[in-house]
């Protein structure tokens, strides 16, 4: 790691008679152009390596016969070099000349016009009909329209492999390339379409292309680029906060591209470039709904608002403040979120307030921070790229957080060894290293009997645990149980391939483990977290430069929304309620007694609500009915409840139930932060004009609490709410609106000098005598087994074209032409075994429900394990799981269970 | 079977030689590309069948060889001791040849052609030392003109420092074209610290008209393979890449014969003749496309991926195949390592003159009397070769030019036929002789053509520039070209020349402007007069019909 990230040395060399300074080994045309030596290049793209095809950018050096690309030489100490000399300006002119003549293309009716690489060296060489040696020949060459996303006009194509070079490079796909030669050659996707190849539409191609040739299909001709807004914001989707700059015509998005600052540099996936039309959907609510007779009525906001106040005050007079539950939104901003929160423990007195990461990285919360003092990812994101090996546990990465998938493409492709701990067949299993396909829910016994192997073998780094472990002894008795033959027989994971497996990730030099839903959803969620824990500890893989423990957030903001005490146990800045004088300090500042009893969870309230403890349910941005497990369950509690207010920004399932629906302003519609998964605090934009009537979710809150006559603060900006943040929250103290201006910064940053942090434990952990603890945990097997009446595993996960309930997704026109229907993938053994075909419809019945959904062939699961998603609501996969808890951090057992297949 | 130490291959050299003596007469059968199979076996069949009839078949070897280079007289039977060249072979010919020439020890006259004769003899033939004279599917004949002594000398006596120095003193270059000095090669590759190492071995001849490569592996494929194994031991590979154009179908099936044969004596494999040193090598093919022979283009083609001519630097001997450092020698080039190890740096330099050093295998093609493969010392005059060697024009004509080099080779008019070729001038090895009956404009945009439709369409400059290029020459050919187009054709071919990515695009404007320097005027006839002297062009036409 050391030698790759080693500061360039800075050293004289000489341009057109020019003395400069520039960094050894740097692309000698972007050391030229940054020296303010404007040459002309087509081809050159500094995220990929260079091609050298467009031969615009020569220029002579001293000792060479033959001028040469720049952009095909790094700075050497002393070159001497001609950049600018009639001779080569000629030759650049008659090389533009010569592409011009054989696109013929016409800027008039162009996308591109006003941002094309092209027409700008075109305009600067003055290469107008007059001038030109060449007649353009337009050559009507067939396009590629077959992709949702994008159209291919070779036509307007340079075929400056810039295109090819992403998708490889970048994304690591490989799947564009030339075909055909000479004046033939064309770029094509996979063996002949666009459609048909295996392009998932992340659009990165469309970002390289300097002129015409790629465009966003959904964008062309909804405007160019001197009539739109450009808004820098962030990504609504998962939790890498990828950067995005929004164009905007009309009060309309018209296209989203990726910003070339971290976390993604430019890069994005098919949901975040192309999964913007939801905003501005028909469908959005434009008005507040009361139920009247039964029925959702449009009213304005004072009826609505002061409906819900009042209601609130009668319930909390009458059955006491714990008698309410708020959910708040993973996907809403910081500001909202902590206003939310300060209105539960404020305005109704309670910390029953929890968020939907109860459903999905509560055990992180809970396992890491018993272990090492944070709930979050230790480490950034881009250290992925130069870690020697990365251990993924239950993550389908490229799928679900496309992005990071991308970077480990790119690392394993320079060499990073990959190892994968998946039942299923992911794209990363696939190219793995060592791919260990376990049975599900047998991952703890697999990390310890790594660790045992570990330990055995003396792999263990002895000093780093003796430094800053504590427990070691304990740990080492109880894994001493896990020898490899029971391994096996426990995982299914020969032992010979175990062994491997934590060799390598033992022996690396820098190392890092990724886990996501595979390690959480389970009710010994917790359990596991505190397993992954103990490898990384073991190990010494924590506390430095790419060696860390990388739990991947799935919404914009589920970190933002815990961090700012969106939970039932802890205030914001993770306070514990038993932490007396701090939480004195928020008494103080919010002028109110905050109770000290930890509220409900989200899983507690519908029980608690079923029987008739929780009586109101406030909920913000969340479609609790289809993402908690047991619909029926959930709508019972729905049911029983005298008040549930919704505050979204579509009518859903959830919102359904109302007795109110407040209509929400959308990521693009508000101003405000998110916080990533990398703990970087990301400034989110408005865009456009929220549709109708709809409000920003904490202006909402802010003006119930005053009706309620328990004002939680006057605010007029979200600026202003997150200056409270800050003050309160030393994590977040140091981060200024001003300072993320452009880049977001990483907590902790206490002051407004400090640079944010890259990685956590650099020097102690974050428990109170700053060591880590070991926390010994025993392999149980899953809740749910298979048997004779339920032979299936059932995993459930998500698919790269949709997020969860897809009420954004699905109103997006692209992301519906790659899977629009529901679906179970079957391992062709079991389809033969039951005598379906691939697109059959078929039920997938449970012992708490069934759904009716289309059977499709797939190798990636084995046979006896099945997998659907739970994004449709025409079948909800939440109907067949089972409400049970992990006793620690309350996530109910949402990935796996035991199913069967009937035929329709 | 497995050869352990020099001795042991001294011991088999030997051996093998007193066998090849101990027959009485020699008979080889020409079995290469330019015979039909079917053909060389009646020949072979009948050869055989007439000794048997007299019971003499022990005494007489009859065997399949390689190309002699002369195929416009073939079928072909050669017949040792001595060196009689038999031509237009028929079954009963070759009764013939056996009855008077074998038995009555009487050879035949008229069968022979002195022209070919003289051919054969006024060369110098080292690269194509063993071609016709060795059965090319029998290493043990390899072995009876010292095959594999090169071999076990460089791995017991020399390092491969040595070996380096030794080849740098030979002062070989690259037999492809780019004459880039072959010591230096091995030097810079062998400098390099980064493992593993690769040598390629570069079989993808692919200007029209030239076939010395085919002829060179048809007939003695063991040279190309020990010149490839001392190439690996030189510069610290143990894996070498032998790429060969697809349509090459006789040639692959002899390297793939022989690197058996070589692995069976422990040749090819692990530590060969019991050295540390380990070799072998995977024959690749591929549909045979022109720019393949471009070394990068190799590169990318043997990693899997489009054949594509790369930026340079890197360069391939510091980054080349798969990143490694990589040697990519043409064949031929190979083919003389073997004989200056075993003969010696000075040995060698006796051939050729001061700068160009060796031979040259050239493919003499066009209007000349006795086409085919002609190996000389390099700084021989083209007049030799074309009069001396080949026979001069036939049917009266006059010459009046000859391309030397490949298609993108000078264009050098009938009144510099004293220029010695050397390995500036050399290329690929064609030679194509014209006589007054072409026309200059003619056949430049043929030869443009052939580029165009070759290029990989990679680099703006040649993809589209060639086109252009193309565009202008034909419409000078038919009359409506102008002054303005000439100098647009030089300016464009300036370009060319100095912004193209590989030497395909770089090279293919040297007709053009090699000829409008010599033969400015037979342009300025077409677009001025409205003539094409030799009458080849459509221009012709039209005047004709106005």
């Amino acid at each position: 790691m050391n030698a790759r990230n080693k500061e360039p040395r800075l050293v004289r060399i000489y341009v057109d008679g020019r003395e400069i300074l520039a960094r050894e080994g740097e692309n000698l045309l972007k050391a030229l152009k940054e020296a303010g030596f404007d040459i002309p290049s087509l081809c050159y793209y500094d995220k990929v390596s260079p091609s050298g095809s467009c031969r615009l950018c020569l220029v002579k050096i001293d000792g060479r016969p033959d001028p040469i690309p720049a952009c095909t030489l790094t700075v050497e100490e002393g070159m001497r070099i001609t950049a600018f000399d009639d001779e080569l300006e000629e030759i650049r002119r008659i090389i533009l000349d010569l592409i011009l003549s054989e696109l013929g293309c016409n800027c008039l009716t162009c996308d591109k016009n006003g941002y094309c690489l092209l027409q700008d060296l075109a305009y600067r060489y003055g290469l107008d009909e007059e001038h030109r040696l060449f007649t353009p020949q337009f050559r009507g060459l067939p396009k590629d329209t077959s992709s949702p996303i994008l159209i291919y006009d070779p036509n307007k194509c340079i075929r400056c492999e810039r295109c090819i070079k992403a998708c490889e490079e970048i994304q690591g796909k490989g799947i564009l390339s030339f075909a055909y030669s000479g004046q033939n050659i064309i770029v094509v996707a996979g063996l002949s379409s666009w459609r048909e190849s295996l392009c998932d539409g992340c659009g990165e191609c469309i970002q390289a292309c300097p002129v015409g040739a790629l465009l966003e299909k959904p964008s062309i001709r909804k405007g160019r680029i001197w009539e739109v807004r450009k808004v820098p914001t962030t990504c609504p989707y998962c939790g890498i906060g990828c950067q995005i700059e929004v164009w905007v015509k009309d009060n309309k998005i018209i296209k989203v591209l990726g910003r070339d600052v971290p976390p993604n540099y430019g890069s994005l996936c098919i949901k975040g470039r192309f999964g913007y039309e939801h905003v501005n959907s028909p469908e959005r609510l434009t008005k507040p709904l009361l139920r009247k007779e039964g029925k959702l009525v449009p009213v304005d906001w004072d009826e609505a608002l002061n409906f819900v106040a009042r209601k609130l005050k009668e319930i909390v007079n009458k059955y006491g403040p714990d008698s309410v539950f708020i959910m708040g939104s993973s996907k809403a901003t910081n500001e909202a979120n902590y206003i939310l929160q300060k209105f539960a423990r404020v305005a109704i007195g309670t910390n029953n307030v929890d968020n939907s990461a109860r459903l999905c990285h509560a055990p992180t919360v809970a396992g890491l921070k018993r272990a090492l003092g944070a709930g979050a990812m230790t480490n950034s994101i881009e250290e992925l790229e130069k870690t020697d090996c990365i251990l993924i546990f239950g993550s389908n990465t490229t799928e679900n957080h496309p992005v990071i998938g991308a970077i480990i493409r790119r690392a394993k492709r320079k060499g990073t060894k990959l190892i994968v701990v998946d039942p299923l067949r992911t794209e990363l299993a696939e190219m793995a290293d060592i791919w260990l396909r376990i049975k599900p829910g047998t991952d703890i016994a697999l990390i310890n009997g790594m660790i045992n192997y570990i330990i055995t073998k003396g792999l263990e780094d002895i000093n780093f645990i003796k430094r800053r472990c504590k427990n070691f002894k304990e740990l080492k008795e109880c894994v001493a149980k896990y020898d490899l033959d029971k391994v096996e027989k426990i995982t299914g994971v020969t032992k010979e391939k175990i062994a491997k497996a934590a060799t390598i990730y033992a022996k690396a030099k820098n190392a890092c483990i990724i886990y996501c839903m595979g390690i959480t959803q389970h009710v010994f969620g917790t359990k596991n977290v505190l397993a992954i824990a103990n490898l990384a500890l073991v190990t010494g893989h924590i506390g430095r430069e790419g060696n860390g423990i990388y739990p991947l957030r799935g919404h914009n903001n589920v970190q933002g929304a815990c961090d700012l005490g969106v939970l039932p146990d802890s205030l914001p800045g993770y306070v514990s309620l038993g932490d007396e004088s701090s939480v004195k300090r928020f008494e103080e500042a919010w002028n109110t007694k905050i109770p000290r009893k930890p509220g409900l969870t989200l899983t507690e309230a519908i029980k608690a609500a079923i029987d008739g403890k929780v009586k109101a349910m406030y909920i913000m941005g969340s479609n609790i009915l289809l993402t908690h497990p047991n619909v029926k369950l959930v709508e019972k509690a729905l049911r029983k409840l005298e008040l549930l207010v919704v505050q979204d920004i579509f009518l859903t399932e959830t919102a359904r139930y109302a007795h109110v629906v407040l209509p929400a302003a959308c990521w693009a519609e508000v101003d405000g932060t998110y916080t990533s998964t990398e703990r970087r605090v990301l400034r989110v934009r408005k865009a456009i004009d929220p549709p109708g009537e709809a409000k920003p979710d904490w202006w909402i809150v802010c003006e119930i609490a005053k009706r309620m006559g328990r004002s939680i603060g006057e605010y007029s900006s979200a600026e202003e709410i997150w200056e409270e943040i800050r003050s309160l929250v030393p994590i977040y103290s140091g981060i200024t609106y001003k300072r993320i201006s452009n880049i977001g910064l990483q907590w902790p940053c206490p002051s407004e000098k400090h640079p944010g942090t890259k990685f956590l434990y650099a020097k102690r952990f974050n428990t109170p005598d700053g060591r880590a603890v070991f926390h010994p945990v025993e392999y149980e097997p899953l809740p749910e087994q298979a048997d004779d009446k339920y032979p299936y595993l059932l995993i459930i996960g998500r698919s790269l074209f949709h997020f969860h309930t897809a009420h954004m997704t699905r109103r997006s026109k692209p992301l519906g032409e790659y899977i629009d229907l529901p679906y179970v993938e079957i391992n062709p053994k079991d389809m033969e075994k039951l005598g379906i075909s691939d697109g059959d419809k078929v039920r997938i019945v449970s012992r708490r429900g069934s759904i009716k959904v289309y059977a499709c062939k797939s190798e990636r699961t084995p046979p006896g394990i099945l997998f659907t998603t739970f994004h449709f609501s025409e079948a909800p996969a939440n109907k067949m799981t089972e409400y049970v808890l992990d006793p620690i951090s309350k996530i109910p057992e949402l990935k796996v269970v035991a199913c069967r297949i009937e035929k329709e | 079977m497995r050869i352990r130490s020099i001795e042991e291959l001294r011991k088999l050299i030997e051996r093998e030689k007193r066998r090849l003596s101990s027959y009485k007469y020699r008979i080889y059968v020409v079995s290469a590309s330019c015979t039909h199979p079917e053909v060389t076996q009646g020949l072979l069949e009948t050869l055989e069948a007439s000794l048997e009839d007299i019971y003499i078949k022990d005494e007489v070897l009859v065997s399949p060889t390689g190309c002699l280079g002369v195929c416009s007289r073939g079928p072909i039977i050669r017949v040792e001791p001595g060196d009689y060249v038999y031509v237009h072979m028929t079954p009963e010919k070759a009764r013939r040849v056996v009855y008077e020439h074998i038995i009555k020890g009487r050879p035949l006259k008229e069968y022979l052609d002195d022209n070919v004769t003289l051919f054969l003899r006024k060369q110098t033939r080292l690269v194509l030392r063993n071609v016709g004279k060795m059965n090319p599917e029998r290493i043990e004949d390899y072995f009876a003109k010292n095959g594999y002594l090169a071999l076990a000398k460089a791995l017991t006596e020399m390092t491969p420092r040595q070996v380096i120095e030794e080849i740098k003193r030979s002062e070989l270059v690259g037999r492809s074209g780019s004459a880039f000095p072959t010591g230096l090669k091995w030097e810079i590759v062998a400098d390099m610290k980064d493992y593993p190492k690769y040598v390629i071995a570069n079989l993808s001849e692919g200007d029209p008209g030239v076939f010395s490569n085919r002829a060179l592996a048809e007939g003695d494929p063991h040279a190309i393979i020990e010149g490839m194994i001392i190439a690996g031991y030189a510069v610290g590979a143990n894996k070498g890449f032998l790429y060969v154009r697809s349509d090459y179908k006789l040639a692959l099936k002899r390297l793939r014969i022989a690197i058996e044969q070589a692995r069976r004596y422990g040749l090819l494999g692990e530590r060969i003749l019991n050295s540390d040193f380990s070799f072998d090598i995977e024959l690749i093919s591929g549909v045979h496309e022109f720019i393949a022979g471009e070394e990068t283009a190799l590169i990318s083609l043997i990693e899997g991926k489009r054949a594509s001519p790369r930026r340079r630097p890197p360069y391939p001997a510091t980054q080349g195949l798969w990143g490694k450092p990589t040697l990519v020698n043409n064949v031929e080039t190979l083919a003389n390592i073997p004989l200056i190890i075993l003969k010696g740096a000075k040995w060698f330099a006796q051939f050729g003159i001061k700068g160009s050093k060796g031979t040259k295998v050239f493919s003499l093609v066009g209007h000349v009397k006795i086409p085919g493969l002609v190996e000389v010392p390099l700084g021989t005059k083209l007049y030799d070769i074309i009069y001396e060697i080949g026979g001069g024009i036939p049917n009266g004509h006059k010459l009046k030019y000859v391309q030397v080099g490949g298609p993108s080779g000078e264009i050098i008019p009938g009144d510099k036929l004293d220029l010695p070729i050397d390995h500036k001038l050399m290329g690929s090895g064609g030679i194509v002789v014209f006589d007054d009956r072409t026309c200059i404009v003619d056949i430049v945009k043929f030869l443009i053509e052939f580029f165009m439709e070759e290029s990989c369409g990679y680099c703006i400059p040649c993809r589209v520039g060639l086109v252009r290029i193309y565009e202008i020459l034909d419409r000078i050919t038919r009359g409506q070209g102008s002054l303005k187009d000439l100098e647009l054709l030089e300016k464009l071919c300036t370009v060319l020349r100095k912004a193209c990515l590989c030497g395909l695009g770089r090279s293919a404007p040297i007709p053009v402007i090699s000829t409008l320097r010599f033969f400015k005027d037979e342009y300025l006839m077409h677009i001025e007069k409205g003539i094409c002297p030799a009458g080849k062009c459509p221009i012709n036409k039209s005047v004709n019909e106005r």
